[in-house]
């Protein structure tokens, strides 16, 4: 059942009249909350954004779209049954609350608000989700380049569909397992860069033209006379055919499985595939937490904050936002009880009033730090290049400023294991800056942060055993005992024997070697 | 923008993957019941249905790096008092600083258990697996129960719902080639030709205006479908044959009986009556407790009631004969006791109940089962196993081939495992 209401009148409500009073709303204020919202929005922030669907769910609804990774439709698989019965069963006992919202990267945007909210929260998450998200969502590169926002529902209709009829086809058990190996290499399933393209035939031909030409233009005899290089290395032929043929080394274990592992059949094949692309369109997320959570709170504070001003929202109201602002912002320090790392809201939300300072108000620091954009005066322009063009990694390398480090109070901590104690290695100080920058940047690199392994080799004349290289970086090894349950499906996937070595990138040497041997759960 | 609301969407969104989820654990979660069996208080069985399955079958496996070793870094807020080059203890058990927040995946690779709660029925389902009343044999229809629906051919009436699309336009394409109604073909060439005759001035126009305005009137009146044509699928209600079985449950209440003997013969009894009223919606259940004299009594003095007294087992036999005859009359019923008694019975007892039980209550019964409570201790080891009275009354009735199965139970977490033997699916017991 669905009750969707398109708008009866087209009159955005009138500056300095309250949109609501009290706690309670009706569709017809959420209506109006939006149009506020987009009034400030529009003009004053400058956003762009997909349109808007803003749908009310119940608690339970929530839980659901928690355990499919806040998808409105998702395939079928334990896994999410697990995460709901854990989910369920804390929020039961009070131990975890909801979130007020779930915005999903799809065009229109869909926003789910939950029915429990306070007319203030509902404006609050309005301007949250619906504006801050959904600019960020339609304007950073990186969703541009790998998320197919009008796509992805249908997508995942298809992708339910699909693997529910294999289910039906195959039997569960079977399409489980191919799942179960699939969502252990889920995180190796994503293309860090975009492709290269696959010259075709012609461009191919006129390139060996085009050189053959440049060779007799170019030609000279004396060049003949010079004399070779003695033992001039030469790659193994065999293996340089085989890496060509396979594409070696290769990352994206998934997309390698997909298109090489010899015994899968078609279904198997396609069900990787829909892992794999889930994956991918989830990667961005991954890597703009910092910047997606920020830009959603600063605009959200922008947009409360000029609604204040208009007079459309009363002082009880904004008070009550004030309160839920602040919780969400809060960042403990490390010796606090509930210092969990750093709050992706936080440090957004800090960085970008930081930035909107420097571009209005620089002090003579931020003329020497930034000289790009201290005294442009124009801070949203500034704001919206950055959501547009960076990502977490790159926008905290380019903009932590000194201030904000000092304000922060951060410092930066080693722990060698060669070492006896833990050696502060920088703190906010004029030498500290920049050292702790980089390395505080690295921390958002999601490549810095995920096991790099490849596929490096397969033993074709062989046992046609998987060979794949973990470069362990800073000799951090793989967790032993994941490590071996995954290379197992790993292995049942290839068909084959696979084989895991860590890898000092240093000196090459094999720290910890895994080994698998396929059972024969799929063919 | 659009506003939609869900709230009305029908729940449950996420069931097909609780199921697929707990058939992953279900021999887990299934051996997590009947141990919570054992000790638990049997009324409340279920009511609080957690159960934690070890965290290995459902574990997500994914590459991580181990936390904890090699070089790490943490940049972490709220310095007071550190300046660069300050050395730190390592805090105890692993990490650094405030660190785990960095590592993330550190949750997920260290679930030991992964404890969640089970439904009511999710609990009873698995707890009652592979459990049924043996030889459900007699069937017979019962006055008024349901009735099922089933396919009986075609009707010339009925509801546009159920009409039959093929074997309609059979009858009506029958009809109409019976009755030569023109076919559309032929319309249409008579309406070419007097077309082309228009143009030419051809003699025969007006014949063959004539000849497409009989057609014309011919169609109008064969109709294509005519009523005489729809059939309609037809069901017929039939009566569904339910097997009626009744279980008679007679309990010992008699002083030799301690506590703990009742405690574990009411125990057997609350799982029989949880099992019987889940899995057989048509199973009448009659309890009778005896002493040297024999009651009917309802479920709740079964139960809750405490009485005391000689011990005379025939009596409990003479009243269950009697309401076999008043009530339940072999031909008709399945029947089904269980007896539980801590054995003693007053010797000159024993051929009456012998003979009651060879020449009426087992002819009569389908099944019938004996579980004798012993004391807690149990028979001491390394001495002969003391038969009761009624034990050895009843092996020599089982050596003579008649349908009776003997337990002994000495300890309540033995219960169950008795309970499982006696009722257990005969197929299921030939697998295991």
């Amino acid at each position: 059942m669905v009750a969707s209401l398109s708008r009866t009148k087209s009159t955005a409500p009138k500056p300095g009249e309250l949109l609501f009073s009290g706690n309670d709303w009706d569709f017809e204020t959420i209506r109006c909350i939006h149009d506020a919202c987009e009034a400030v929005a529009g003009p004053e922030l400058g956003l762009s954004w997909y349109p808007n669907q803003i749908e009310i769910i119940t608690a339970e609804q929530m839980l659901d779209a928690y355990a499919s990774i806040g998808m409105p439709l998702f395939y079928k698989h334990w896994s999410f049954g697990k995460h709901f019965a854990q989910q369920e069963a804390s929020y039961r006992r009070g131990l975890m609350g909801l979130a007020y919202e779930i915005v999903i990267n799809s065009d229109p945007c869909i926003s789910y608000v939950m029915e429990e909210n306070t007319a203030t929260m509902q404006t609050l998450v309005i301007a949250h989700a619906a504006f801050g998200h959904n600019h960020f969502f339609k304007n950073n590169y990186l969703f541009r380049q790998w998320t197919d926002a009008e796509g992805i529902l249908d997508y995942l209709d298809f992708a339910k569909g699909y693997i529910a009829r294999c289910e039906e086809r195959y039997g569960h058990q079977a399409v489980e397992h191919v799942l179960d190996a699939a969502h252990a290499l889920m995180s190796q399933g994503v293309h860090r860069y975009p492709r290269k393209k696959r010259p075709d035939l012609a461009s191919e031909q006129r390139r060996e033209r085009e050189r053959e030409e440049h060779g007799e233009q170019i030609y000279n005899d004396l060049w003949r006379t010079l004399p070779a290089k003695a033992g001039a290395a030469k790659g193994d032929p065999a293996l340089e055919r085989r890496k060509a043929l396979l594409e070696l080394p290769q990352e994206n274990i998934l997309y390698f499985l997909e298109k090489v592992a010899p015994r899968l059949r078609p279904w198997q094949r396609e069900i990787l595939r829909i892992v794999r692309l889930v994956a991918q369109y989830f990667y961005p997320q991954r890597q703009t937490k910092v910047m997606n959570e920020g830009c959603a709170t600063y605009c959200h504070y922008r947009i409360m904050n000029a609604l204040s001003q208009k007079g459309q929202l009363s002082e009880a109201a904004y008070l009550e936002f004030l309160t839920s602002h602040t919780n969400v912002i809060r960042q403990p320090n490390y010796d606090d009880r509930s210092f969990g790392g750093h709050n992706p809201y936080a440090l957004g939300f800090a960085m970008m009033q930081d930035i909107a300072r420097i571009v209005e108000q620089p002090s003579q620091e931020d003329r020497e730090w930034f000289p790009d954009i201290a005294g442009t005066g124009d801070a949203m322009a500034v704001l919206r290049d950055c959501w547009e063009n960076y990502r977490d990694e790159s926008f905290i390398a380019q903009f932590l400023s000194p201030k904000l480090m000092r304000d922060m109070r951060l410092f930066h901590v080693v722990d060698d294991p060669d070492e006896p104690e833990m050696r502060v290695e920088a703190i906010h100080d004029e030498r500290g800056y920049r050292k702790m920058r980089r390395s505080f940047a690295r921390q958002y690199d999601v490549a810095w942060l995920d096991p790099d392994i490849e596929v490096v080799d397969v033993d074709l004349e062989g046992d046609r055993r998987l060979i794949l290289h973990h470069k362990a970086l800073n000799r951090i090894t793989l967790q032993r005992e994941d490590a071996r349950r995954v290379l197992q499906h790993l292995a049942d996937l290839w068909g084959y024997d696979a084989v895991l070595k860590e890898v000092d990138p240093a000196t090459g040497a094999v720290l910890v070697e895994h080994s698998a041997s396929a059972r024969p759960i799929f063919f | 923008m659009h506003i939609v609301d869900r709230r009305l969407n029908p729940g449950g969104k996420s069931l097909p993957n609780r199921q697929r989820f707990l058939r992953r654990v279900k021999d887990v979660a299934q051996r997590a019941v009947r141990e919570s069996a054992r000790e638990k208080d049997i009324k409340n069985l279920g009511k609080d249905g957690r159960i934690s399955v070890p965290g290995d079958g459902v574990r997500e496996p994914r590459f991580s790096r181990q936390p904890g070793t090699g070089h790490q870094d943490y940049i972490l807020p709220g310095n007071k008092t550190y300046v660069e080059g300050d050395r730190i203890e390592r805090p105890p058990g692993g990490g650094g600083g405030g660190g785990s927040g960095e590592g993330g995946e550190g949750g997920e690779n260290s679930e030991d258990a992964f404890h969640f709660v089970l439904t009511r029925e999710e609990f009873l389902d698995l707890f009652l697996e592979d459990l049924e009343l043996p030889d459900l044999a007699k069937r017979r229809l019962a006055v008024v129960e349901t009735e099922g629906l089933r396919r009986a051919g075609y009707t010339v009436s009925g509801s546009p719902a159920n009409l039959a699309l093929s074997r309609t336009l059979r009858n009506s394409m029958s009809r109409r080639i019976a009755l030569k109604r023109p076919k559309l073909e032929e319309v249409a060439a008579l309406e070419a030709e007097i077309a082309a005759a228009e143009a030419g001035n051809d003699p025969r126009l007006p014949d063959l205006q004539l000849k497409l305005t009989a057609l014309r009137e011919r169609s109008k009146r064969i109709p294509y479908v005519d009523p005489i044509d729809l059939r309609f699928r037809r069901f017929e209600p039939y009566p569904k044959p339910i097997a009626q079985a009744v279980m008679f449950c007679l309990m010992d209440v008699s002083g030799s009986m301690t506590e703990h003997m009742k405690d574990l013969a009411k125990r057997f009894y609350i799982l029989l009556h949880i099992f019987l009223t889940r899995r057989y919606k048509h199973v009448e259940i009659v309890f009778i407790r005896h002493t040297d004299k024999a009651t009917e009594v309802d479920e709740e003095t079964f139960f809750g009631s405490r009485e005391t007294g000689g011990t005379l087992v025939s009596s409990a036999l003479v009243e269950m004969k009697r309401i076999v005859t008043e009530r339940y009359s072999p031909d008709d019923w399945n029947i089904y006791a269980a007896q539980a008694s801590d054995g003693d019975n007053v010797s000159s007892d024993g051929p009456t109940s012998t003979e009651l039980l060879r020449a009426h209550i087992l002819p009569a019964c389908q099944h019938f089962a004996y579980l004798e409570v012993g004391d807690e201790n149990g028979p001491r080891a390394g001495f002969v196993e003391h038969r009761t009275t009624l034990w050895r009354t009843y092996e020599a009735l089982a050596k003579a081939g008649e349908p009776l199965a003997m337990r002994k139970v000495n300890h309540r977490r033995d219960i169950y495992p008795v309970f499982r033997e006696l009722f257990g699916r005969k197929d299921a017991r030939a697998e295991a």
